[in-house]
């Protein structure tokens, strides 16, 4: 007989590893971003590609000059991950090197410069968003109105060209393609609802605009359901666990509330904070990145219900009218103490007072 | 001028307050420690071989306090550098290797028929593991044995061997890479 | 905090359970080997049987290289309470006591005792306490130690200690749960033996007189419910309970939890909250020893895995080397690319790294999987903090933070990250994404803090032993230096006081004279011999002294011993003052004289004598 192989137990493997987990993940986001899609055009696939390249690209490159082995590290799909969500968070139509600029980043200055996978700090995708926001205010907040609303038609061909040149085939500029039919350009709900605040009109006032269906954001709400339903598979998956997303969206639903019971034609009501902007979808695929997320249950959860009431607070007072990459980052921070502060009592041991 | 005495008084007294609350502080939240030789002693393996130049730990451990260099020490090897160097808040060197390498842990093994009963490992033992009497054989009590080699010279028939502690299942550490049997497939990063 | 016993037995009466935290669900593959019943392996040509099968201490062999032994013998014997001792599975002739691979994961060797087998399998005496209910409990307890009885399930505590306790037991608790995946060792040992293992909780309810008593079985193991119900019913305080199947439900702390909700305090005993808990093959051996008066000598063994091709449950015997029982199952190597051999189950087994490792009583099962079966090992990957592990853990640990703690050897904090409450059931590292061999981590931090512990420990020891020792050379050196000064003193106070101080010193140089005149007798009388006969001890002495400093002056080492002023010579402090001394030494000097000479005289009548019998000698 050949040499016997030793090893420590156990022997046995449920057999998901970091790859299977990630694609999981990334397959969960299909419904969501069909519905991008359906409703803002082929920008989102576009984007998805380009970040996604750009992403492993930047990790393949990093990876060789840290002398690791490449493969096994590109097969736990972590960098194509982070550039999905990049890609899914940026406007559609954003400009080529935004979507690389941004995967770049995110990989080498937020994931690999901190030591790799497992060793980052703060969530890349929202590192990466973060610093396009802040430096790039005019290409990330450039979000298409539904396709239902807009004057022009707009094809697969015409989301490329625009991307890579900043017009359709037909020439129209970003700004143009932004324009309603009344020729007045539009932005996303929450941004609207910002500049008509700013402009001292009430929360009455600025969900009458055509991008409101009532309450809701045409296309938004449809969207948010669509990752709702993602993120409800990766908990049946069992790749999230339910703490997070849930803390989150009740911490943001009673923040919000409490602001609506103060005030409300000065802040919006709970039901619009949901499903507009980013919530659901950072819920369940941008707070629960395992990395930078909290580790314990009852950390999880306090890590997602701060996440919930930051988003609010910065989506009230702050400068810009979405927050949920903010509020991550600012939690991420806080994860060491978070999970310090809430290890679990092991079998056997008392309550420590 | 009024207004410049008035400063300079206010600034005293606070100056005053301030001193008399960390006069106060540092008494009443004085923090109990050992002294620094006990606590660089502690760390010390308490071989007492004396390699490091100085008869005893206890005596290096006061060197160390007065500024000795923290690496003499083979027994202890990197493991008690480092925890030297914490105590001592200075960089970690390694091992002086004018004073030893280190080493697996060895015990004194008396060849007992050819001990003459001399008696002069006895005197040399410092931490009198070494069982006999004049005339008699004598032999090691393992369990006290730190393996400090100072019986080996001094024994005029050189009888003494130092020889490694047996390993056994009950003290093995898991490391598969030293077995002499099987292969151990997996890497650890 | 927990439920008391009113609580428990409505809970168990509803079949509404506790929970623990944690925990997987593995595929079992049970019916690989669950499916036939225990057969009877071939005697192997030797039996291997070590020294020490549990944990405890050491206990003195009572066979010799060359002993017949019969079946059932015992091979040691100790007086220590924490020793069991062990006996021969088969008869034969001892061939060997010596050291043989461990059944161990270090593959390390340990004292094995080597037998022969002669075939016969014959039979040693044995002492049924067939009627144990009219013995004294006492009696019992000895007869289940001497019986070689350790825990069968895992760790092989002394089962004869466990059953002494004095602490009242509200529930004894049977585990039959047989959580890993693969085993059905004790599920065919409940099905098939089901009358047996109840005989041996009888005998167990006898000693303990336990409120109730659980018998605890997984639900994946129907038939086994049911013959244990069969044979349990007509007692009315024994209750089978069928358990859900997860992983590792069969964890006594886990078990405890789930069919109490107590939990074992760290550091304690499950007797702390009232539960005891035995294993059915334990259970089974009791019953072997009180009522057969049989030691336990086999233990049944499931032989699973696909790269056997005939996975069954059998009788082995303990020192049955692992290669005869994978022939007995048909091993064939060729479905392993790399040859792979568990001892015990995926979960928590050990790897063999030799096939000649034995059968001991703590061996439930050998598995081969084959290629593809279980997964491959591969390489570790970074962790990505996704606490996978910590939802797995059963005992709510932190096991990424102890990984951290441990890899990066901050034993301190993994310490205060509860490490020693890991019970080491792999379900973390089931489960980790990165293949992360956590447990494997755990180990090595927990050996290394134990043996960081006994050397602290030891340094404690050595250095009080050395200020000890350099206190007691200190007053040696005091004493000394006191005595000197007396004298001193006393010489001047006598060349002050006395006039015929001169003549006293003539007195003392006379004396010194005599005394030296005596010792050069002495050394006659030990050159006497020396002529006649060749003093061997001496010669030898002289002659390792020469090669010893021969050595030495090559070496041109310098000696660092410390000089004889150091050494421990004056213990013997002559307390007589010279002043005294000076009185007496007129007839100590003459006395002197005479002694040398009559040493002198002996040693030249022994040295006559002995060339007369040497002469003798040579003459005969």
């Amino acid at each position: 007989m050949s040499k016997l192989s030793v090893a420590s137990s156990p022997h046995h493997h449920n057999g998901r590893d970091t790859g299977a987990v990630m694609r999981i993940v990334m397959l969960a986001c299909i419904p969501g971003m069909l519905a991008q899609v359906w409703f803002f055009g082929y920008g989102v696939l576009i984007q998805a590609l380009i970040c996604i390249s750009a992403a492993v690209l930047a990790e393949i490159a990093i990876v060789e000059l840290r002398k690791k082995n490449t493969e096994r590290i590109i097969k736990d799909y972590s960098a194509a991950l982070a550039g999905l969500l990049l890609a899914i968070s940026i406007p559609p139509l954003a400009p080529w090197w935004i979507a690389v600029i941004g995967s770049v980043f995110a990989i080498v200055i937020v994931k690999q410069l901190y030591g790799g996978l497992g060793y980052n700090m703060f969530n890349p995708a929202m590192a990466a968003y973060v610093m396009l926001l802040i430096s790039f205010p005019v290409q990330m907040t450039s979000w298409l109105p539904p396709t239902t609303l807009t004057e022009q038609s707009f094809s697969l061909w015409d989301a490329i060209h625009t991307i890579f040149t900043g017009y359709t085939s037909n020439g129209y500029s970003v700004e143009q393609l932004r324009a309603g039919v009344d020729g007045i350009t539009m932005a996303t709900p929450l941004d609207h609802m910002k500049t008509e605040l700013l402009q001292g009109f009430t929360v009455q006032e600025a969900i009458t605009a055509d991008i409101f269906n009532g309450s809701n954001g045409i296309g938004w709400t449809q969207v948010a359901i669509a990752y709702l339903i993602g993120g409800v598979v990766l908990i049946k998956a069992k790749v999230i666990n339910w703490h997070i997303p849930i803390s989150m969206i009740i911490g943001a639903l009673i923040t919000a509330s409490i602001l609506y019971m103060i005030d409300s034609s000065l802040f919006g009501s709970p039901w619009l904070h949901l499903i507009n902007g980013s919530l659901i979808m950072g819920a369940f695929f941008i707070a629960t990145d395992p990395v930078s997320a909290a580790t314990t249950n009852k950390g999880r959860i306090i890590f997602g219900a701060l996440i919930g009431i930051w988003i609010i607070l910065i989506r009230a007072w702050g400068n810009y009218p979405d927050a949920v990459a903010f509020a991550v980052i600012l939690m991420n921070m806080a994860v060491p103490l978070i999970d310090y502060y809430t290890k679990p009592r092991t079998y056997g041991h008392k309550v420590k007072k | 001028m009024t207004f410049t005495l008035l400063a300079i008084l206010a600034f005293a007294i606070l100056a005053l307050c301030f001193g008399a609350l960390l006069g106060y502080a540092a008494i009443k939240f004085k923090v109990q420690s050992d002294p620094l030789v006990d606590q660089i002693d502690q760390i010390l393996p308490q071989t007492q071989c004396g390699q490091c130049g100085y008869p005893g730990c206890r005596p290096y451990a006061e060197a160390i306090a007065n500024g000795d260099e923290i690496n003499k020490c083979p027994p202890g090897g990197d493991a008690t550098i480092k925890e030297l160097a914490d105590l001592m808040g200075v960089d970690a060197k390694p091992l002086d290797a004018a004073h030893g390498i280190e080493d697996v842990k060895k015990v004194a093994y008396i060849r007992e028929d050819e001990c003459i009963g001399c008696t002069k490992c006895i005197q040399a033992c410092p931490v009198d593991a070494i069982l006999g009497a004049a005339k008699h054989m004598h032999t090691v009590i393992i369990d006290e044995c730190t393996g400090c080699d100072l019986c080996v010279d001094p024994c005029p028939v050189d009888c003494i061997d130092m020889v490694p502690l047996a390993s056994s299942s009950q003290t093995w550490q898991w490391n598969f890479e030293n077995m002499t049997v099987g292969d151990i497939p997996v890497k650890q990063v | 905090m927990f439920a008391d016993f009113d609580l428990v037995m409505e809970k168990l009466a509803t079949k509404n359970l506790w929970d623990f935290p944690g925990g997987v669900h593995p595929h079992g593959y049970k019916t690989l080997s669950n499916t036939s019943p225990i057969a009877n392996v071939s005697l192997p040509e030797k039996l291997y049987i070590p020294v020490k099968q549990h944990i405890g201490v050491d206990s003195e062999l009572i066979v010799n290289v060359g002993d017949y032994v019969k079946a059932g013998q015992a091979l040691t014997q100790s007086h220590s309470p924490f020793a069991v001792p062990i006996h021969a599975s088969s008869s034969g002739k001892v061939v060997d006591i010596s050291n043989h691979v461990a059944a161990h994961a270090s593959g390390l060797s340990e004292k094995t005792v080597v037998i022969e087998l002669d075939g016969l399998d014959a039979q040693y005496e044995l002492h049924p306490l067939l009627d144990y209910t009219k013995y004294e409990k006492t009696d019992i307890v000895e007869a289940i130690c001497q019986a070689g009885i350790s825990g069968m399930g895992g760790a092989g505590f002394p089962t004869h200690l466990k059953s002494n306790s004095n602490k009242p037991v509200e529930f004894l608790i049977i585990n039959g749960v047989e959580c890993e995946p693969y085993i059905s060792a004790d599920d065919r040992l409940m099905r098939e033996h089901a009358w047996q293992i109840r005989q041996g909780i009888d005998v167990l309810v006898h000693l303990l007189a336990p409120k109730q008593v659980i018998i605890a079985v997984e639900d994946n193991k129907p038939d086994a419910l049911e013959t244990m119900s069969i044979a349990c019913q007509q007692q009315e305080n024994y209750q089978v309970v069928s358990i859900p199947t997860k992983y590792p439900a069969g964890g006594e702390k886990q078990l405890i939890q789930v069919l109490t909700s107590r939990e074992v305090p760290s550091n304690g005993l499950p007797i702390d909250v009232g539960c005891l808990m035995y294993n059915v093959g334990t259970c089974f051996a009791i019953a072997d020893a009180i009522i057969e008066g049989k030691p336990l000598t086999k233990r049944v063994v499931t032989l699973t895995g696909k790269a056997l091709n005939k996975p069954q449950n059998v009788w082995a015997l303990i020192g049955t080397p692992v290669s005869h029982l994978l022939k007995h199952a048909e091993y064939s190597p060729t479905e392993q690319t790399y040859p792979r051999i568990i001892m015990g189950g995926p979960m928590m087994g050990f790897t063999l790294s030799s096939v000649q490792v034995p059968v001991v009583k703590t061996t439930n099962c050998l598995l081969s999987p084959s290629e593809g079966e279980l997964p491959n090992i591969e390489d570790e990957r970074a962790c990505i903090r996704c606490s996978a592990c910590a939802d797995a853990c059963p005992v709510s640990l932190l096991p990424q933070q102890m990984f951290w703690y441990s890899k990066a050897k901050e034993y301190e904090t993994a310490e205060e990250y509860n490490l020693f409450d890991c019970i080491e059931c792999g379900a973390c590292a089931y489960v980790c994404p990165s293949e992360i061999p956590l447990v494997h981590y755990y180990r090595i931090a927990k050996s290394e803090i134990s043996q960081q512990k006994i050397e602290k420990e030891k340094a404690e020891k050595a250095k009080i032993r050395f200020e000890t020792r350099n206190d007691r050379l200190l007053k040696e050196k005091k004493a000394r230096e006191e005595k000197h000064r007396l004298a001193a003193e006393a010489r001047q106070q006598a060349m002050k006081s006395d006039t015929n101080a001169k003549d006293k010193i003539a007195a003392a140089l006379a004396r010194a004279k005599a005394k030296k005149a005596a010792q050069h007798a002495d050394a006659d009388t030990s050159v006497v011999p020396a002529d006649t006969k060749v003093d061997d001890k001496k010669a030898k002495i002289a002659a390792a002294i020469a090669r010893a400093s021969a050595k030495k002056a090559a070496a041109a080492k310098k000696t660092t011993q410390n000089t004889s002023e150091n050494a421990p010579t004056s213990t013997n402090v002559n307390a007589e003052t010279p002043e005294v001394k000076a009185k007496n030494n007129e007839s100590e000097s003459a006395e002197d004289k005479k002694k040398a000479k009559i040493a002198a005289a002996i040693a030249r009548a022994k040295a006559k004598k002995a060339k007369a019998k040497e002469t003798k000698n040579n003459d005969e």
